[in-house]
């Protein structure tokens, strides 16, 4: 026993000289999930923060000059064009000079002063149908409250019914907020995946994987010794993307650390037992990086990161369950956003368990026996 | 004509004309002296054969001449042209084979061969006339469809040549042709090259490690550490060694090789090898057969001798190489006399038999030799004992085990070391020795005891901190022994440790496993370097996956056919062999296709 926890130590000792003695392989061990976080941070994002919008004002009443007014000091929108024909709104917005094309009609203030349903017609670029979809739920939002604002100073009834959103864990709708969460799981997914999947590869392509296997090691302890390493590689790589989103992007944290580990700590054990098991399977390191490639894109575009799982087609959503990053990013969230305990993460957490003992265990099998 | 040596009245009267030419390289911060003042002459037609240890600088002289390594001092000349000012003349009128020919492994004979001619600017017209030449020449011609990822060594090197040959070069320089080829394909190889030069007047440099080969040339450069020890005809330097050759018998029932250690050990001999059941020894001037206490009888110097002499006057190799190794803690006897029995053993990849019902037994303490060509599945047969692969039929059994299915204290007994470097090359010499004691199960002061040991006997203490990649390919090859020795194993298993070896490094090898042997170690070694079975005790010559001889030296060498002038040598017993072998094809079906069907 303890010569088999000696021997595991050896091999975990070598593997990480071997990844941390250059200091180019330690730059790119830690530099990049770093970097991919400040790029990922700033550029994926569905918030809107300018809309530039051409308005043709009909009624040039004091109602719809507060409207505008209104619009102009959000913040967000910024009055580009005031053209005098439909045709000219029409090009600013096919040459994308605008976002947004808003058109107030001339009976716009008497209908209001009659308590009359009054309408403001929004056109939205559509060709990127989220920033469209955004940009015009904030002229909603607008729309709603300059209704309420002048009813209420003009004497008029108020709506009979409005709604009241509360957003909770993310009351201003941080897309931020949801994003790097997220990415704690999926970068350091990326990461420990093309490590471990090289792992055994490179050692066979170099010969040197017979070498230890005529040297008493057992299956089950060169397992261990590979898995241990990328485990603990992981957990700084993870640590890092977390504070690069704390302390810079200013996430909250409202989950405990320890719940944190243990979610990610089960999580990269599936995903190392995953990339040992690609590793175990190719004979070069060529065969390694193209087979985790293949691997991550459906990893990610299934893991509810980007889109709603919800929103998927029946079978898809079905495939999600076997994607350690669906549960990874799930947990990571609610830990970050919701502060939840290991209890209510238990249908995330047991997947990650099951995945991980069964590739593992794969793995350590195939070492031994793939060519047979 | 293969060679494009037509226009005889245009041509220089020297091909290559070299004149003090110097080279320093720069690696890290050590300045390295890889040409030191050469000079060399080659005139049309003839062979010339550049010969010297590892690091001698005949690569760098090859790619000189090639116009691709830039000159520091002195001139090149090479068909008229300077080197230095106009290498794309050179370059498109020779044709220079690197030691690593750039094969496409995945594309075919032929599509191998399209690209090169494609890349030279062969005509299709000149491509019709060119191939089936170059295909009778080779004998490739079976094989156009064939990958060359699949073809045996020497069938790539053939290749290799036929490429290097699609557009008629008038000067050929070949880097170590024969490296890792068998003997059959050696001897096909040479008869290719003699021929271009011979009958098509080809002018040939031919840079080698393998002393015999050098005989066969018409001049022969002996450099080492880039300086140029002797420039003659090959029986020049061989007289170098004149009137200090001798051929001594051992013992009764004293193996050859132990007289040849004892002798090395002596300070009156220069060099001596185990040949043919005696030993072939050169005296150091001035010293008579009789300071070695034998009366051996006289024999005509070899040009192996006058280089060994010459590097021996250099201040260089002869028996100071050292080699001579004691064990911390020799292997104990064990109860059984045998160490390895293999019956009946059956490797098939698919359709393919590696490995056809092999059978053998080596005792305790033995040095026993797995000889064959490129594919013959020594290697195979070696990766089913250290049960790296499991046996599709047969049993066997190492140290009383198998060890595929023992449990992992029976790979304790045994060490091994593959074909090519296995170790860690990112990792240091130290850190490397570090890891291997620790899974062998050292730890403490035993294993610093240990890695002591290990970097004193193999004199590797300097370069601890030397990170194994970067060291020179014998020092790789004594890191990768210290490694498999280190836990004092009872066999030691070594898969062509020899190959690519220079002279000097083979010497120092075998006296290393003499010393082991002397101490109780079974060695098991597969190679291709016939005369490298003198060293053995027993030897099974294996060909195709299956055994065609086995036993003592002189009784594999006794079924070699009769030589003119002069007694058979192992290459010749071994040739007979497996040509007759493989010209009965009744018997069963043996593959002489020269494919590598699996992992060999």
């Amino acid at each position: 026993m303890l010569a088999s926890l000696l021997r595991i130590l050896a091999l975990t000792r070598k593997e990480l000289l071997a990844v941390l003695k250059e200091k180019r392989s330690r730059v790119s061990l830690f530099a990049p999930p770093i970097v991919q976080c400040l790029l990922f941070g700033y550029a994926a994002t569905y918030d809107i923060s300018y809309v530039p919008y051409a308005v043709i004002d009909r009624d040039h009443s004091a109602a719809s000059r507060e409207f505008l007014a209104r619009l102009d000091g959000s913040g967000v929108f910024e009055r580009i064009a005031e053209p005098a024909r439909i045709d000219d709104l029409k090009t600013a917005i096919d040459t994308r000079k605008v976002l947004v094309a808003i058109i107030i009609d001339g009976d716009f203030e008497r209908r209001l002063s009659l308590g009359e349903p009054a309408a403001v017609q929004v056109i939205a670029d559509s060709r990127n149908s989220n920033t469209a979809g955004t940009a015009s739920r904030y002229v909603n939002e607008i729309v709603a409250g300059f209704g309420e604002t002048w009813a209420a100073g003009h004497g008029a009834r108020p709506r009979p019914v409005r709604s009241e959103v509360h957003a909770w864990y993310n009351p201003n709708f941080e897309s931020r907020w949801q994003f790097i969460p997220g990415m704690i799981a999926t970068l350091t997914m990326l990461q420990t995946l093309l490590l471990t999947s090289m792992s055994v590869a490179r050692e066979r392509e170099q010969g040197t994987f017979d070498q230890l296997l005529v040297t008493p090691f057992r299956p089950l302890e060169i397992m261990a010794g590979k898995a241990i390493p990328p485990i603990l590689i992981g957990i700084v790589q993870a640590t890092l993307v977390m504070l690069v989103g704390r302390f810079w992007f200013n996430v909250p944290f409202s989950g405990s650390v320890m719940t944190l580990y243990t979610g990610l700590g089960l999580f990269l054990l599936a995903s190392i037992g995953i990339g040992l098991l690609v590793s175990s399977l190719v004979s070069t390191m060529q065969q390694a990086m193209l087979f985790t490639f293949v691997l991550l894109m459906p990893f990610v575009l299934l893991s509810g990161l980007t889109t709603p799982i919800a929103n998927m087609p029946y079978a898809l959503q079905q495939l999600t369950f076997g994607n350690p990053l669906r549960y990874a990013v799930e947990i990571v969230q609610r830990i970050f956003l919701e502060g939840v305990g290991l209890d209510r993460l238990l249908p995330d957490l047991w997947p990650l368990a099951v995945m991980g003992v069964l590739s593992l265990a794969a793995a350590s099998w195939l070492f031994r026996h793939r060519f047979e | 004509m293969i060679a494009g040596g037509a226009d005889k009245t245009a041509a220089p009267p020297k091909v290559v004309s070299i004149r003090g030419v110097g080279k320093t390289f720069r690696r890290g911060g050590a300045r390295i002296r890889a040409l030191d003042n050469v000079s060399l002459d080659a005139d049309a037609g003839s062979l010339v054969a550049l010969v010297g240890p590892d690091g001698a600088g005949k690569t760098t002289l090859l790619r000189m001449i090639a116009g691709l390594v830039s000159i520091d001092t002195g001139s090149v000349a090479v068909l008229g042209f300077d080197a230095a000012r106009d290498p794309q003349s050179i370059q498109s009128r020779i044709g220079y084979m690197p030691q690593r020919f750039g094969l496409y492994e995945d594309l075919s004979v032929q599509e191998n061969m399209d690209l090169y001619a494609d890349l030279n600017g062969v005509t299709a017209a000149e491509r019709r006339e060119r191939y089936p030449r170059l295909m009778e020449m080779t004998d490739l011609g079976r094989f156009l469809d064939r990958p060359a990822g699949k073809l045996s060594g020497g069938m790539k090197q053939k290749l290799g040549l036929a490429c290097t040959l699609v557009r008629p070069p008038r000067l050929l320089l070949l880097d170590e042709p024969t490296v890792g080829v068998d003997p059959l394909s050696r001897r096909e190889l040479w008869e290719i090259i003699l021929h271009l030069v011979r009958d098509d007047k080809l002018t040939a440099i031919v840079s080698t490690a393998a002393l015999d080969e050098a005989e066969r040339c018409d001049r022969a450069l002996l450099m080492h550490l880039g300086k140029v020890l002797s420039e003659g005809s090959p029986e020049a330097i061989a007289g170098r060694a004149e009137g200090r050759v001798f051929l001594a018998d051992p013992g009764p029932d004293e193996p050859a090789r132990r007289l040849q250690s004892r002798l090395l050990d002596d300070d009156a001999v220069l060099d001596a090898v185990p040949e043919g059941g005696q030993v072939h020894l050169v005296m150091r001037q001035g010293c008579g057969p009789a300071a070695v206490g034998l009366s051996p009888e006289p024999a005509l110097p070899r040009f192996e001798d006058g280089f060994m002499t010459l590097l021996h006057e250099a201040g260089a190799g002869g028996h100071a190489a050292g080699g001579a190794m004691t064990l911390a803690r020799p292997p104990e006897k064990g109860a059984d006399d045998v160490a390895i029995e293999v019956s009946d053993l059956v490797k098939t990849f698919g359709d393919f038999v590696a490995v056809d019902h092999v059978s053998f037994r080596v005792r305790r303490g033995e040095i026993f030799g797995l000889l064959g060509p490129n594919g013959a599945g020594k290697t195979t047969t070696f990766r089913m004992l250290c049960g790296l692969l499991a046996a599709s039929g047969g049993t066997l059994r190492v140290a009383g085990e198998d060890l595929r299915v023992a449990g992992a204290s029976a790979r304790q007994k045994v060490g091994y070391v593959a074909q090519k470097f296995a170790l860690y090359s990112q990792l240091s010499v130290r850190e490397n020795l570090d890891f291997y004691a620790s899974a062998y199960g050292l730890s403490g002061r035993a294993r610093r005891d240990r890695i002591e040991w290990a970097m004193t006997q193999f004199e590797l203490t300097e370069l601890a901190r030397v990170v194994s990649g970067q060291l020179p390919g014998g020092f790789k090859q004594r890191l990768s022994m210290a490694a498999a020795l280190m836990h004092g194993p009872e066999i030691l298993f070594l898969d062509e440790p020899t190959s690519g070896a220079d002279p000097l490094a083979r010497r120092e090898f075998w006296r290393r496993i003499t010393a082991l042997s002397d101490q109780g170690v079974t060695v098991i070694v597969t190679t291709h370097f016939m005369e490298e079975a003198e060293y053995c005790d027993h030897a099974v010559i294996q060909d195709a996956g299956r055994i065609l001889a086995k036993g003592t030296p002189a009784e594999i060498r006794a079924r070699a056919r009769a030589q003119p002038g002069g007694r058979p040598t192992m290459e010749d017993a071994f040739i007979a062999i497996v040509e007759e072998a493989r010209a009965r094809p009744h018997e069963k079906p043996v593959d002489k296709s020269g494919v590598r069907g699996g992992p060999s």
